[in-house]
């Protein structure tokens, strides 16, 4: 059997509120499937299923407003044996009562204070609990001790489901509303804030002479029909993942005090919003694909991003996010490393600037790239090696 | 199509990628980035979107030429002309 819990779908997420259930019980799901679907301060998410087998019971209502690692559902996995009358009849188990997921140095952490990690809220991906986590329950316990105000309760879940609420239509834009900014303006706050307050950014820059890369995509662009045509920031987002390869350190996240690598390189693209705000979703193994299938991808992205229909895997999975801020003529970018990452990456607007290039004095296109990076997992020698190697890829563009 | 119906699709193109934009406001003589929060994938869309209502599939280099909506819909109107 397998929990279906609500995911932490980014950066200090705390709880979400269901919004549908796309399956019902008794319906068969696919790694993959979407099953849900989750509004988050920063984005209405699908969420989607990370095992095969048949819904076997919903525990929460839509409406409801939920804590992260909260069991959603339980599913009967493919394969395993079939439940006993009584399991299926049973109550819903309390929210994430059973299911603990921990960093091996939380867990440690959490026997030396005596804590039970059932008892922990995990604030980390899908959940998990970290050591600053174990940390906050022993502070609460401590705290307990005195008399304090009452603490508030979880929301409970309403006797009447909500209205139905209508899924945008993926394609199209659409305006924010104020309390859906203000709600991201607040989720993006505790992010940063949390960010600047934990990670020791540093910060290196490169130019990058995009002549080659910017002839080349003339070129392709013009034997392209428009429906195919290629943006240069698709170029800039295949060589920061390829550079990922090279550097493998950066394309990892940092879990309480240890750096987990990551296999799959997930880059984060920061989005920005109509009206205000921005989201960072993932394009899954960015560096495998083509410049064609990287386009399609973002441009399904961004679509999607802005019509409030991102997925949960897009939320939680990204590794090192990229950004660009050239569109209004911003030279140079420094961004804030989104956690639990350890690294941005920030390209400029493409301005012609006097370049020298075998003793010849060339106007050439050139961008700024940025790399804001967590100094407790890397240090400029190889953060330099990254930005070297994303100048060298955009130097063969046929090649990314 | 006539000027007019081009006009239209232009405008249901532009639609989609700013759904904010209202016909009645705005400014056909200037710059839509201006006007409108564009990055460089609306304007991709917006070509795209052209190219769906209207079946004129407008070159890179011509695009980036066009700034107004009055320079996108003569544009449109001339190509169809030819």
């Amino acid at each position: 059997m397998a929990e279906f819990v609500m995911p932490a779908l980014g950066a200090d997420m705390q709880a979400g509120t269901l919004l549908e259930w796309r399956k019902q019980p008794g319906d068969p799901v696919t790694k993959g499937d979407i099953v849900a679907v989750v509004h988050t301060d920063k984005a209405d998410v699908e969420v989607e299923v990370f095992t095969s087998g048949v819904i076997e019971t919903l525990l929460v209502e839509p409406g409801a407003e939920v804590p992260v690692g909260t069991v959603l559902a339980v599913i009967h996995e493919d394969g395993a044996p079939a439940l006993r009358a009584e399991a299926r009849a049973a109550p819903p188990a309390e929210p994430a009562a059973a299911h603990v997921v921990i960093s091996p140095s939380a867990r440690h952490l959490a026997e030396e204070l005596g804590i039970d990690p059932a008892s922990i809220h995990g604030s980390g991906p899908h959940g998990r609990i970290q050591r600053k986590d174990v940390e906050a329950a022993a502070a609460a316990r401590e705290a307990a001790a005195a008399p304090t105000p009452p603490v508030p309760q979880p929301t409970v879940p309403p006797a009447v489901p909500p209205p139905a609420i209508a899924v945008p239509a993926p394609a199209k834009a659409v305006a924010p509303t104020d309390e859906r900014n203000a709600a991201m303006r607040r989720a993006i706050a505790a992010a940063m804030s949390r960010s600047k307050r934990e990670i020791p950014h540093f910060y290196l820059a490169q130019t990058i002479d995009m002549s080659n890369a910017i002839a080349w995509l003339a070129q392709e662009n013009q034997r392209r029909p428009v429906t195919e045509r290629l943006l240069h920031g698709v170029l800039l987002l295949k060589a920061a993942a390829l550079a990922l390869r090279e550097v493998p350190e950066l394309n990892a996240v940092w879990d309480g005090d240890e750096l987990v690598r990551r296999e799959d390189i997930n880059v984060g693209v920061a989005i920005s919003l109509r009206g205000g705000g921005l989201v960072a979703p993932a394009i899954h193994d960015a560096d495998a694909l083509g410049l064609d299938e990287l386009m399609h991808a973002l441009r399904d992205l961004v679509s999607r991003a802005r019509s409030w229909s991102l997925r949960s895997s897009e939320m939680s999975d990204p590794t090192i996010t990229v950004t660009s801020l050239g569109e209004r003529g911003v030279e140079s970018a420094f961004g804030v490393i989104f956690p639990p990452q350890v690294a941005i990456v920030g390209f400029g607007t493409m301005v012609e600037r006097p370049w020298i290039s075998e003793g010849q004095i060339l106007a050439c296109p050139i961008v700024n790239a940025s790399l804001s990076a967590d100094h407790r997992v890397t240090d400029g020698h190889r953060a330099s090696a990254f930005l070297a190697a994303v100048d060298r890829l955009l130097q063969e563009p046929d090649t990314l | 199509m006539t000027r007019d119906e081009i006009r239209e699709g232009v405008l249901r193109a532009l639609s989609d990628v700013a759904p904010e934009a209202d016909a009645a406001t705005l400014r056909f003589d200037t710059d839509l980035r201006d006007q409108l929060d564009i990055d460089s994938m609306d304007s991709l869309n917006f070509a795209i979107g052209i190219h769906e209502q209207l079946q004129v599939d407008i070159p890179e280099a011509d695009w980036a030429r066009l700034y107004t909506l009055d320079e996108v819909i003569d544009y449109v109107v001339e190509t169809t002309a030819a």
